[in-house]
């Protein structure tokens, strides 16, 4: 396995023998920043685009092929500088500093979590000790910016979405907060590094068997719903609020939301990556050296960000398939099935660990 | 003692006539004590269509009756009113529900107020319009009534009037008081087929009460069927609910010539049967298409369309056009089928069968979309009656109203089938009955496919088309309901008067009813399960 | 004046049907002060990002909305062209394509809805009732086609027209973006804007002076 540590460290020695500590510090946090900007980017790019060659595969379609080749890969590139050319409307009657202020907000929530994730051996911008809960405390950013849009835009339609989406938001966050809490019981470290270290030999999946699956199940439906994707897309469902809270969005700031939205489906794949499906560590099977071998020739990066559109995939193929949700329906799913379940799968899970059932 | 003996003794002035229907002619301060009678005692529940009509001196209304037991047997009430500056007649709303927008409506065409409705406001055109254009004297002057692009300002204000003691006075009421929170739901809106305008009072995300507006497509077609020849009305029919466009010119075809006395041959009953009941499946899967697509289920209505197109395809073969055909004339039909024909449908009835399953998978057994259909939008059979639904949505809450089974045209005696009824009344009723009608249709197609006729496509009529005078009504089953026509001519090219009862009209009305205490999003999916078509309403 | 090559992927130049119109007075329209070199190439960018991705609202009356529904679903499917995602919401469509009769009491919703969308915006006219008001066209409440209403940018007749023609029409409208010089024109606007802000500034002015003589 190739560590970029070594890429990374070369930089930091180079730039260390021109400049002070603080010169140092500076520039690399601006090298990292611009690094995952880009990355954010070109993310949400080919995210999108994967989208739409996915739904339209489901749906009988080709979907876009007519800019960037047959695929149409320059779709999204095309749209993008649609977007930026668009006019910001400028509205009455709205609370203007948070309107403006709103998009940003989101933007950020998910720009925060993306910055923390692992996305090869070395290729970590920072490593908190209390990693994974960091996770959860920034995720849960993203809806003060719903709820800011769907207040300062003067809309009753907005209005109705942002606060579906409070709702939404504040139960599901519980169970993603649950299910992970699961793995750190069984980890024992809330730490990120040391969460895809322990992996190397068997990803916790399978290393927890039932209860890290269930919880595994719980994350994905309890992360699906904190995107406000597929059946869960009640704060902007098309049919009934047209646009939900960004109804009263133009261009680069409806833009940015579009953009955090796929960026957020991308971070819960990511986190789901790293916490059960062993991060950026190749597949092992104990005992199959040869195979291991072949397996850990293949770029740390490319394992983690495939196993991400794997996870990715699951969730469009749930979107592009189930209707939506209604508003009881799906606090209904989470407080009493969902909860109730999580919090007997951890009871499971101590059970597992004190025994000592785990491979 | 028979009908007439009844309706004399309450009004002895009653003219009776014996025309296609049995009709009877009362005053107008006598009308409301004979709907009473007929209602309550002799058990006419369901108001077919109620018809305005400017008759040169008098302004009048015209009532098709029947029992729900047997829907097409018929009988006609006439009232009118000789003043035409303050016109006013009383209001049956409190007697046949259904009554309510169709008196709105003859209010705002014919200018004729009714007493005792609750709510005598415009239904199709602006308030601030000027004159009513259904009577014969409009002044069509656009200088009358320019294109104004600001917004009318919708008034919460409603007038009405009432009968007391004292004589009739006016009141004043409001729609909604000022607490409570109005959301706009269209005209422009994804969910309402069209441009179709709801205000919605809501509590959090309970309804509390819908306000339908209507007119957003308003074009007067009846109107203009008074100035055209019998032949070149047609082509209107089939932009009124263009999804059932084979079935709406087949009812005025059939009037037509009902009336004109022009007999068809067998291969174009044939023919027509076949048209329709493929133009009935075309429009089924646009409703379930379009119902999932509501419920946020964007992949099923891809699937729908795609389905959709297969029939479209057979249409374009023999007709040589999409969605509005054109095809049904009067005395026969436009060109002879396809060679291809017989070959096609026969292809495509084990196609649609095989994807019936595959609907049931995607999308009657998720459980969310099951959840989310059953036990909302409860619509009781007496409800369903008393406000006039037929067509599926009826039949979902078991009012067997089948003009195919009750009163039989085209070749519909001649083949085997049962008319889809269901108890429950739900939204999860009306989605299923939708599709259990289309395999019904399937069987339908598959009994005449191979057994048309052979003969002429068309009878020799003239090339001028006079209908002797007198009034036809003539109905079929479009795919949303009963579709009627109703044609009062003097003797001339073109009629007096022509009405279209619309089976969308009834859909609207019951959404206030079906859809309070309800959720948002549940009016979206009772929208959606009553599968309304807009101009169909508005005409 | 050279006309830029515009290319549209499937469809031969010579097979479109107003190539005279589009060069002789459109582009002369559009490019009367002349073209900087490096803004054009910045301009043809633009125009390429813009032409490929035209976010179409979700608006019909009538007939013509189930064909547009049509060309959205998967025989058809005009996100091959970039017109995929259909917006309900005006302030983020490109296009409005009014499908369907427009009636005098929709007017003031359809201008509306157009003034609600955001710059750049355009209007396709589908079907004759749009254009003209079809088989409507004299009855008291019809309005004889949407230009009355709102500028039309391009007309697809029929009624209802076909899916292939409704997507003919939006490659249309995909040559008219090619061709237009995006950043001239919103630098042009703003120089009117200015000129036109002058211009009513001088003429307070002139009417302050004279108030102030006769007084």
């Amino acid at each position: 396995m190739f560590d970029f540590k070594i890429v990374t460290d070369w930089i930091d020695q180079t730039l260390r023998s021109y400049l002070p500590d603080f010169g140092v510090l500076v520039i690399e946090l601006i090298l990292v920043g611009i690094a995952l900007l880009a990355a954010y980017a070109v993310f949400a790019i080919i995210l999108i685009w994967f989208e739409r060659k996915i739904c339209a595969w489901f749906q009988c379609r080709l979907g876009p092929n007519r800019v960037g080749g047959r695929w149409g890969l320059l779709q999204t590139v095309a749209d993008t500088i649609k977007i930026l050319v668009k006019e910001l409307i400028p509205i009455n009657h709205i609370d203007k500093f948070l309107f403006y202020l709103a998009p940003f907000i989101v933007i950020l929530g998910s720009m925060l979590s993306f910055g923390a994730l692992p996305f090869g051996k070395g290729l970590h911008a920072i490593d908190f000790n209390i990693g994974v809960f960091y996770f959860i405390a920034v995720s849960s950013l993203g809806v003060l910016g719903v709820l800011l849009a769907g207040w300062s835009s003067n809309n009753k339609f907005s209005m109705i979405g942002a606060m579906r989406s409070g709702a939404q938001m504040v139960s599901y966050e519980l169970s993603i907060g649950l299910s992970l809490l699961t793995m750190v019981i069984f980890a024992g470290t809330m730490q990120v590094s040391q969460l895809v270290n322990q992996q190397a030999d068997m990803w916790f999946i399978f290393k927890g068997h039932i209860p890290a699956f269930i919880a595994f199940v719980i994350y994905l439906i309890a992360g699906h719903a904190e995107t406000s994707r597929g059946p869960f897309d009640l704060p902007e469902a098309e049919s009934e609020l047209t646009a939900g809270y960004h109804t009263e969005y133009s261009g680069i700031q409806f833009g940015f939301y579009y953009l955090a939205e796929y960026l957020n489906m991308f971070i819960i794949a990511a986190i789901a990556t790293t916490i059960f499906l062993g991060g950026w560590q190749p597949f092992h099977i104990p005992g199959w050296d040869g195979f291991n071998q072949v397996m850990d020739y293949i770029p740390t990066p490319l394992w983690f960000i495939g196993k991400t559109f794997f996870c990715i995939f699951l969730s469009l193929w749930v979107r592009w398939t189930f209707p939506r949700l209604r508003i009881d329906q799906l606090l209904r799913l989470e407080w009493k099935y969902l909860l109730p379940l999580n919090l007997l799968n951890i009871l499971l899970m101590a059970l597992v660990v004190i025994s000592g059932w785990h491979f | 003692m028979d009908l007439t003996e009844k309706i004399t003794a309450l009004a002895p002035d009653v003219q009776v006539e014996e025309a296609q229907y049995p009709t009877y002619t009362v005053s107008s301060d006598r009308l409301h004590e004979v709907a009473w009678m007929l209602r309550k005692k002799e058990g006419y529940d369901f108001l077919l269509s109620l018809t305005g009509i400017d008759l040169g001196e008098a302004l009048g209304v015209i009532y098709h009756l029947s029992k729900s037991e047997n829907p097409m047997d018929l009988i006609v009430l006439k009232t009118s009113t000789t003043d035409r500056e303050n016109p006013q007649l009383f209001s049956v709303t409190d007697i046949w529900r259904t009554a309510n927008l169709n008196e709105r409506e003859v209010f705002g065409l014919f200018g004729i107020r009714f007493i005792n409705h609750p709510d005598m406001r415009r239904l199709f055109l602006n308030n601030s319009w000027n004159g009513f254009p259904f009577r014969k004297d409009y002044d069509e002057n656009p200088e009358l009534n320019p294109l104004n692009l600001e917004s009318e300002c919708q008034s919460d204000k409603l007038r009405s009037l009432s009968f007391t003691k004292q004589g009739v006075i006016e009141r004043e009421g409001e729609v909604f008081s000022k607490e409570e929170y109005v959301v706009n739901i269209g005209p422009q809106h994804p969910a309402t087929h069209g441009v179709l305008h709801f205000r919605v009072s809501l509590d959090g995300e309970i309804i509390k009460k819908v306000d339908p507006h209507l007119g957003y497509i308003h074009r007067g077609v009846e109107k203009m069927c008074e100035r055209m020849s019998y032949p070149q009305m047609l082509h209107l029919t089939d932009r009124l609910d263009y999804l059932s466009a084979h079935i709406n010119r087949h009812a005025l075809c059939m009037c037509i010539e009902k009336a004109a006395e022009i007999e068809v041959s067998e291969r174009v009953l044939y023919i027509r049967t076949i048209m329709d009941e493929l133009t009935r499946i075309a429009s089924h899967l646009l409703g379930w298409a379009s119902m999932c697509m509501d419920m946020g289920a964007l992949t099923a209505f891809i699937y729908g369309m795609r389905d959709r197109e297969k029939i479209i395809d057979i249409f374009e073969a023999t007709c040589g056009a999409r969605l509005i055909m054109n095809y049904n004339v009067i005395g026969g039909v436009m060109y002879d089928l396809h060679p291809d024909f017989q070959k096609q449908v026969k292809e495509f009835i084990p196609y649609m069968r095989k994807m019936m399953k595959e609907y049931h998978q995607i999308f009657t057994g998720n459980i969310i979309a099951s959840e989310r259909m059953h036990n909302i939008g409860m619509l009781t059979k007496k409800k369903a009656i008393a406000y006039g639904v037929t067509g599926p949505s009826g039949r979902a809450s078991g009012f067997s109203c089948d003009v195919r089974k009750h009163k039989p045209y085209g070749v519909y005696d001649k083949v085997n089938f049962s008319e889809m009824l269901r108890e429950e009344g739900d939204a999860f009723a009306r989605y299923m009955l939708r599709l259990d009608e289309i395999m019904e249709s399937l069987n339908i197609l598959e009994q005449l496919i191979d057994n048309i006729p052979e003969g002429s496509i068309q009878t020799k009529i003239k090339p001028i088309i006079r209908i002797p005078e007198g009034e036809y009504f003539q109905a079929v089953e479009a795919a949303r309901g009963l579709f009627g026509v109703y044609i009062c001519s003097k003797g001339d090219k073109s009629p007096y008067r022509l009405k279209f009862r619309s089976p969308g009209l009834p859909l609207i009305s019951i959404v206030n009813l079906i859809a309070r205490e309800e959720k948002i999003a549940d009016l979206i999916a009772i929208g959606g399960s009553l599968d309304y078509v807009v101009p169909d309403i508005d005409r | 004046m050279e006309v830029k090559n515009i290319k549209i992927k499937g469809i031969k130049r010579e097979d479109f049907k107003d190539n005279e119109y589009l060069e002789k007075y459109y582009v002369q329209e559009l490019q009367q002060y002349g073209s900087n070199v490096f803004i054009g190439a910045l301009d043809d960018l633009l125009d390429w990002g813009r032409s490929n991705s035209v976010w179409p609202l979700t608006f019909a009356t009538s007939c013509c909305g189930i064909e547009f529904m049509s060309v959205g679903a998967a025989r058809f499917d005009f996100a091959r062209f970039g017109f995929e995602v259909t917006r309900s919401s005006p302030r983020q469509a490109d296009i409005i394509v009014v499908a369907g009769t427009i009636v005098k009491k929709m007017a003031p919703v359809l201008k509306r809805l157009y003034d609600q969308m955001a710059e750049p915006k355009y209007v396709v006219a589908m079907g004759s009732c749009a254009i003209s008001g079809g088989p409507f066209c004299d009855t008291y409440h019809v309005v004889n086609g949407v230009e009355e209403i709102i500028p039309v940018d391009v007309y697809v007749p029929g009624c209802p027209p076909r899916p292939e023609s409704l997507l003919y029409g939006l490659m249309q409208l995909q040559r008219k973006m090619k061709l237009e010089r995006f950043i001239e024109a919103a630098h042009k606007s703003k120089q009117r804007r200015k000129e036109a802000k002058k211009a009513a500034l001088s003429e307070l002015e002139k009417q302050n002076q004279q108030l102030s003589q006769e007084s």
